[in-house]
């Protein structure tokens, strides 16, 4: 979570605005009124944070609340506590007891704290402040339009280019003889919470297409949500509006020319992801599902994954089984048997598993549930990753999410509940939709480009606001509110951090078949790393992963330096050579040098590969001072990152917390002290790279030295 | 006995062999004195050895005339099933000869009496692990330390299931000794089995002999108390139940009467006795292998076995125990009922989580030579049957009279290997071996062309010639050929005491042990695991070989940097800035002694 200050503040007053503009201009009534530049709306002392699982231990400290977040720092272990306010889920007042009045704060990134507050009127008036902040009523209020990224060195507009619908379809050659783009919908007019390109049969035509909306629920007609190479498609759409009988010529005609689209298969499936007694029940609202005696050679089959009421209430016994007091074995497996959650990751998996052998058998399939919004976006989105090796990679794993989730409309301001109002349509689809992503991991170690850690950021950034990328219902939403003027975007965030979410183990050459994952139930394991994320208590004490990320970064750095070595190497002993040979051309050469070494300045940038001739003259420049300023900027070893229990600020780190490498001193740092990036001069790619705050101040001072 | 009259049928032809993987396939079937071997006869395809020792049950299913099939399930979790298509007759007999050879009871008749290795010994695995050595640093002569080896035992008639040295205080003498250990379940007195670096010592033993009413032993009494330095107190540690240490007293066992052991405080941290831990593996084994089942069933199986919550308690009560000793500072005596499983399980996991030594591949095999195999642990007998033959179902023919002990089939040494497992899980980093070496035991202590694993304790061993007649497991994973594969890559040396997490989400089921022959690590997902380990072993590699070439470098750099000074290419710096280059220079070289970086 990013410190950030929050700057203009005279929009509309809302009540949210009102609390928020209180809590900045509060007169500095405290001897501390910034808190790592946050403005302090309010202090608390003699504060106490329980610890669930070690009910005699509680740590005593002074509770912040600011503009943006709720901070608790202990003085004694000096370890702080953020909460961002967009995060929490509930907040509780519970009984009084002897110790003061108990506030229970339970957040969407699966943290819960009880802070017990020496005086009951203290605790109503954070427990009411945050009622208001953390669910604020409209959406100009959410973090992202308040949000400026002090500490990051990225501009405003990164990211909001980096994925194109048309580009995304292009990569699966469309438009194409059989599929072509539509601008029926570039208003919005055909489904508002479809995007404005739509890729359909090039056979269907407009009366069909209109039709097809017309006949389904919120005009969410089949559309192509990807192309296998082998010509079959994954289609999406909505349910019809069939009831009992009701049928529609231009639908039939639309699947029909879904089918023809594939020359290779004679029949397709129509996959319902709903149980079939939903789907069923649904036909009395005039909805429900297609008649296979209407459709010409389609195969129709329900699948059964539950809808989002019952996923949220999984949810919710998946985190009480986490939460039980000092369980037995026994107790917490019952616990998450009794949730049902894993056996709703493993519909979701089986479902996307069964798409996915139709298509690798050429056969095209239509997916939808009830909107189509839900369960399709996670079945479609994971068939897309199963089949296609470019969304296992960093940036297609983005293009993924940017195609499914946001352009076809995933109501992520209902789902994730950020603002006030409609409890019942929060529910975790896309929670649940990393969660099958991570169990895919687990078979498949040096497949995917990303670790987890990269899909734990991608879950707490949905649920913070921060960024405006998953603001909004849909796309319509998302330019009605010009997000891209006025919120950062998180894939601009995330390219700034590439290096923190890369899989060390991932291998590009083995990252090329389809998936075929082995969905025995064996193999569906509880997801500790999410859910008991913040029980510190619980995880490994070594991470692999963290300790691999180090390696490679070394190796990475060592091989950069030891290019530069070489080239040293290879210069001095070239002159020491030529000085042996001939000392009487000397005067000569140096002139040479001085004329070749302007142009080799300009080629070094134009060129990559090395010149050995270009590097001698480049060299010839280099001074003992110089060699010793290269030597000493690397580091050759680095600090083991065991036993670091806290880093120079003296923050105590502890599992989830990233723990990095400063290149330079080979020091570990935590991520705020090592917020600057800047070349080695023994680095031969002169690439930017972290350092700590101390190295980047002397390599500054030297650098200014080398100029002067 | 002759394997002769044991094999009637030694080889047929056309048998179809389903594994759980792959489609079935056509086979021979040999049977040899100690192998079943399985061969398609074609380039390229493996052979399918199977040790008679490793066959846990045999199950026939006779189809007429034909023959029928034969279901071979074995103790290291494999299960194969062999249609006999050759006649009744060989099909019988087959099936006969496996039952027979997989039961055998003379020991000598065993595979590793007749396996001869084919490749040198470096170092002889009988000899490497003796008490005298395993204890040299409490031993030196003329130091100050207070223990002492006593041979008391030499004849194993004070203690049949200890072995001939046993590590005691130096000021008891043998026949304080003998009269300990005849109020102590077994004959099996205190002794030491771990003396950790701050002082405090682990002792084990068994029940003492105290019955319903307060018998008392003054000898015991002071063998215990001598290990005390003055004004401290100490712990015994029972693994049993209240009510199960209650019920002992009848039998005549019981616990130490609170009021002649003044000086320590009893705790009680339960584990299930061993004689449930079979059954319990047997309800896993059986989950693992069904992978047809819903999750909400796999999850209640797997929670109806118990077997994590085995692993939990045993893992508790170790760090309990390391706690005492650790943190408090003080000692501990250690005991269950006869001091052979649970015992055994906890003083090892105990040194495991505080004994850096024990963390490498040495260490593990001097750890379960100290504690389970000279500690009298009763391979022989525990691992006889295993899952598969729980219950007494499959026939025991005749001729075996002894055959198969109700309760004393047990897992003990799997449910340790597996407490190891989750320590290693949750400290990757500081275990030299890695998670195959544990594999690699449980395998052996079963079934095994080694002598290590055989016979129920040290008097059994040489009764039995071992060290003569057979080779030690030890020797041959400690050849340079074998060790590298056991090796963790992400091994950095850890002093410090390593505590576990027993939450109920830090434990994990073993997949790679419980689910290696169920086919949910088929179509691919084993394979894929060891690319995964083959990969973390190459970034270490590589990693390494870039550490020593930039230093080889950076030598080379400054050497030319210097003539070049000495030749005037390059203009002598300031003597400072010299100076500061050296640093640089060597600075790397010495932060790894000083840092313990990445090896």
């Amino acid at each position: 979570m990013e410190a950030s200050a929050v700057g203009g503040m005279e929009r509309r007053g809302s009540v949210y605005e009102r609390i928020r503009c209180w809590l900045l201009t509060q007169p500095a009534a405290h001897d501390l009124d910034h808190f790592k530049g946050e403005p302090i709306g309010k202090k608390v002392e003699g504060v106490r944070m329980l610890d669930r699982f070690n009910v005699k231990k509680s740590f005593v400290g002074v509770l912040y609340l600011t503009a943006t977040h709720l901070i608790f720092v202990d003085p004694e272990s000096k370890k702080e506590t953020w909460i961002l306010h967009m995060h929490i889920l509930s907040a509780e007042k519970m009984p009084l007891t002897t110790m003061g009045s108990p506030l229970q704060i339970r957040c969407k990134t699966f943290l819960s704290v009880t802070f017990v507050l020496p005086k009951e009127r203290d605790c109503q008036e954070i427990y009411t402040t945050l009622q208001q902040l953390s669910k604020p009523v409209q959406l100009e209020d959410l973090y992202c339009f308040d949000y400026t990224a002090s500490t990051e060195e990225v501009q405003k507009h990164v990211g909001w280019n980096f994925f194109d619908l048309q580009a995304e379809f292009q990569r699966m050659r469309v438009p194409n003889d059989a599929w072509s783009l539509t601008l029926l919908n570039k208003d919005y007019e055909l489904c508002d919470t479809y995007p404005r390109y739509l890729f359909v049969p090039a056979a269907a035509s407009t009366t069909v297409l209109m039709g097809s909306s017309s006949f389904r629920s919120k005009g969410r007609l089949p559309v192509l949500s990807y192309l296998h190479t082998n010509k079959a498609a994954i289609c999406r759409c909505s349910q019809p509006l069939s009831g009992f009988s009701a049928r529609c010529m231009e639908d039939e005609q639309m699947l029909n020319c879904i089918l023809k689209a594939n020359p290779n298969s004679k029949f397709m499936y129509v996959v319902d992801t709903r149980p079939k007694i939903n789907a069923m029940a649904n036909r009395a609202a005039g909805k429900g599902y297609e008649n296979e005696n209407f459709y010409e050679n389609i195969k129709f089959q329900f699948i059964g994954i539950e809808n989002i009421h019952i996923m949220r209430n999984s949810l919710q016994k998946l985190l009480e089984a986490c939460e039980q007091k000092g369980p037995t074995m026994n107790n917490f497996l019952s616990a998450i048997e009794a949730s049902g959650w894993l056996r709703h990751i493993k519909a979701v998996l089986d479902t996307s598993n069964f798409i996915v052998q139709a298509v690798q058998e050429g056969v095209s399939v239509v997916v939808h549930c009830s909107d189509g919004w839900d369960r399709t976006a996670q079945v479609c989105s994971l068939a897309s990753l199963f089949l296609d090796p470019f969304h296992r990679t960093l940036q297609g794993f983005q293009a993924l999410i940017e195609r499914e989730w946001l352009a076809f409309g995933h109501k992520f301001v209902d789902r994730c509940g950020f603002l006030a109002g409609d409890q019942k349509e929060v529910s975790p689809i896309f929670t649940q939709f990393l969660e099958c992503v991570w169990q895919l991991t687990n078979q498949y170690p040096c497949t995917f480009q990303f670790n987890e850690r990269f899909l734990l950021a991608l879950h707490d950034h949905v649920q913070s606001c921060q960024f405006g990328t998953f603001i909004g219902n849909c796309e319509k939403d998302r330019l009605d509110l010009r997000l891209h003027e006025r919120t950062y975007s998180l894939w601009g965030y995330i390219a700034n951090h590439m290096n923190e979410y890369m899989n060390p183990l991932y291998a590009a050459e083995e990252n090329t078949d389809v998936l075929v994952p082995n969905l025995a139930p064996q193999n569906i394991r509880f997801w500790r790393g999410m859910y008991c994320r913040f029980e510190s208590g619980v995880h490994p004490r070594e991470v692999m992963s963290d300790m691999l990320l180090a390696l490679c970064d070394h190796s990475s750095s060592l091989e950069d330096h030891i290019r530069l070595l070489t080239k040293r190497i290879d210069s001095l002993k070239a002159k020491i050579d030529s000085k042996k040979k001939s000392g009487e051309t000397k005067v000569e050469e140096k002139i040479e040098d001085c004329v070749d070494n302007k142009t080799s300045y300009d080629k070094e940038i134009s060129e990559q590969d090395e010149d050995v001739f270009k590097d001698e003259k480049v060299d010839s420049l280099v001074t003992v001072e110089q060699l010793a300023s290269e030597l000493k900027s690397v580091a050759v070893e680095w600090k083991t990152l065991r036993n670091v229990r806290e880093c120079n600020c003296s923050t105590p780190f502890d599992h989830f917390s990233r723990k990095c490498h400063c290149w330079r001193c080979g020091e570990v740092f935590c991520t705020r002290c090592i917020d600057k990036h800047t070349a080695l001069p023994g680095h031969d790619s002169q690439r930017a790279v972290p350092v700590c705050r101390t190295c980047y101040k002397e390599l500054r001072r030297t650098f200014s030295v080398d100029s002067a | 006995m002759e394997f002769v009259e044991l094999i009637k049928t030694s080889r047929v032809d056309n048998v179809t062999l389903h594994t759980h993987i792959g489609k079935p396939v056509e086979v021979s079937l040999c049977v040899s004195s100690h192998h079943l071997i399985l061969s398609a006869r074609k380039e390229g395809v493996e052979e399918l050895w199977i040790l008679h020792q490793n066959i846990d049950a045999v199950e026939r299913k006779p189809n007429g005339m034909v023959g029928g099939t034969i279901v071979v399930k074995c103790k290291d979790f494999r299960i194969i099933q062999l249609d006999l298509n050759s006649g009744y007759e060989k099909f019988v007999n087959v099936a006969n000869s496996l039952e027979w050879l997989s039961t055998l009871d003379n020991m000598t008749l065993l595979y590793p009496f007749f396996y001869r290795p084919v490749y040198n010994m470096l170092e002889d695995g009988w000899s490497a692990f003796k008490t005298e050595s395993e204890f040299s640093k409490l031993l030196v002569p003329g130091s100050n330390e207070e223990w002492r080896i006593s041979y008391v035992n030499k004849n194993f008639t004070i203690c049949r299931s200890y072995p001939s040295a046993v590590v005691v205080p130096k000021n008891i003498d043998d026949e304080t000794l003998i009269a300990a250990s005849k109020f102590r379940h077994g004959g099996r007195f205190p002794v030491l089995s771990y003396k950790h670096e701050g002082g405090s010592v682990l002792l084990r033993a068994s029940q003492p002999l105290a019955g319903p009413g307060v018998k008392r032993c003054k000898e015991d009494e002071k063998l215990v108390n001598s290990v005390l330095g003055p004004g401290k107190k100490g712990y015994i540690v029972d693994t049993r139940s209240q009510s199960l240490a209650q019920s002992a007293k009848a039998r005549g066992g019981g616990v130490e009467p609170e009021a002649h052991y003044p000086l320590w405080k009893r705790v009680q941290r339960p584990i299930d006795r061993q004689a449930v831990y079979l059954d319990s593996l047997s309800k896993l084994v059986d989950a693992c292998n069904d992978v047809s089942c819903s999750i909400d069933k796999w999850m209640s199986r797997l929670e109806s076995s118990s077997w994590l919550s085995h692993v939990k308690d045993s893992l508790n009560c170790a760090c309990v125990v390391a706690q005492c000793i650790d943190q408090e500072g003080a000692s501990v005596l250690l005991h269950g009922s006869e001091g052979l499983d649970s015992t055994l399980l906890v003083t090892s996991l105990c040194q495991i989580i505080l004994n850096p030594d024990c963390r490498t591949v040495r260490g593990l095999e001097a750890l379960v030579e100290r504690e389970w195999l000279q500690a009298g642990h009763p391979f022989s007998l525990r691992h006889k049957k295993s899952c598969y033959s729980v219950g007494g179902s499959s026939v025991v023919p005749g001729g075996n009279k002894s055959g198969v002990i109700k309760g004393q089939q047990a897992c003990t040494f799997l449910l340790f290997l597996d407490c190891v497992f989750q320590i290693h899980c949750q400290f990757p980093c500081s275990f030299e071996f890695n998670t195959h070496l544990l594999i690699l035991l449980f395998e052996h202590s079963y079934s095994s062309q080694f002598g290590t694993f055989l016979g129920n304790c040290e008097a059994d061993r040489e009764r039995l010639e071992l060290s003569k007649k057979t080779v030690s497991l030890w020797s041959h994973l400690n050849r340079p050929e074998v060790l590298p594969s056991l090796m963790n890559p992400m091994y950095e040396p850890n002093s410090k005491v390593i505590w576990p997490s027993v939450a109920p989400m830090s434990l994990i089921l073993w997949r790679e042990l419980f689910l290696r022959y169920s086919s949910a690590l088929a179509d691919g997902v084993s394979t894929r695991l060891k690319a995964a380990s083959e990969n973390t072993i190459h970034l270490n590699v590589k990693d390494k070989e870039l550490r020593s070439k930039a230093a080889k470098l950076r030598r080379q750099l400054m050497e030319l940097e210097k003539e070049a000074i000495e030749i005037g290419v390059l203009e002598s710096p300031t003597s400072a800035l010299l100076a500061e280059s050296a640093d640089a220079t060597t600075g790397g070289t010495e932060e790894v002694a000083k840092n313990n970086s990445y090896p």
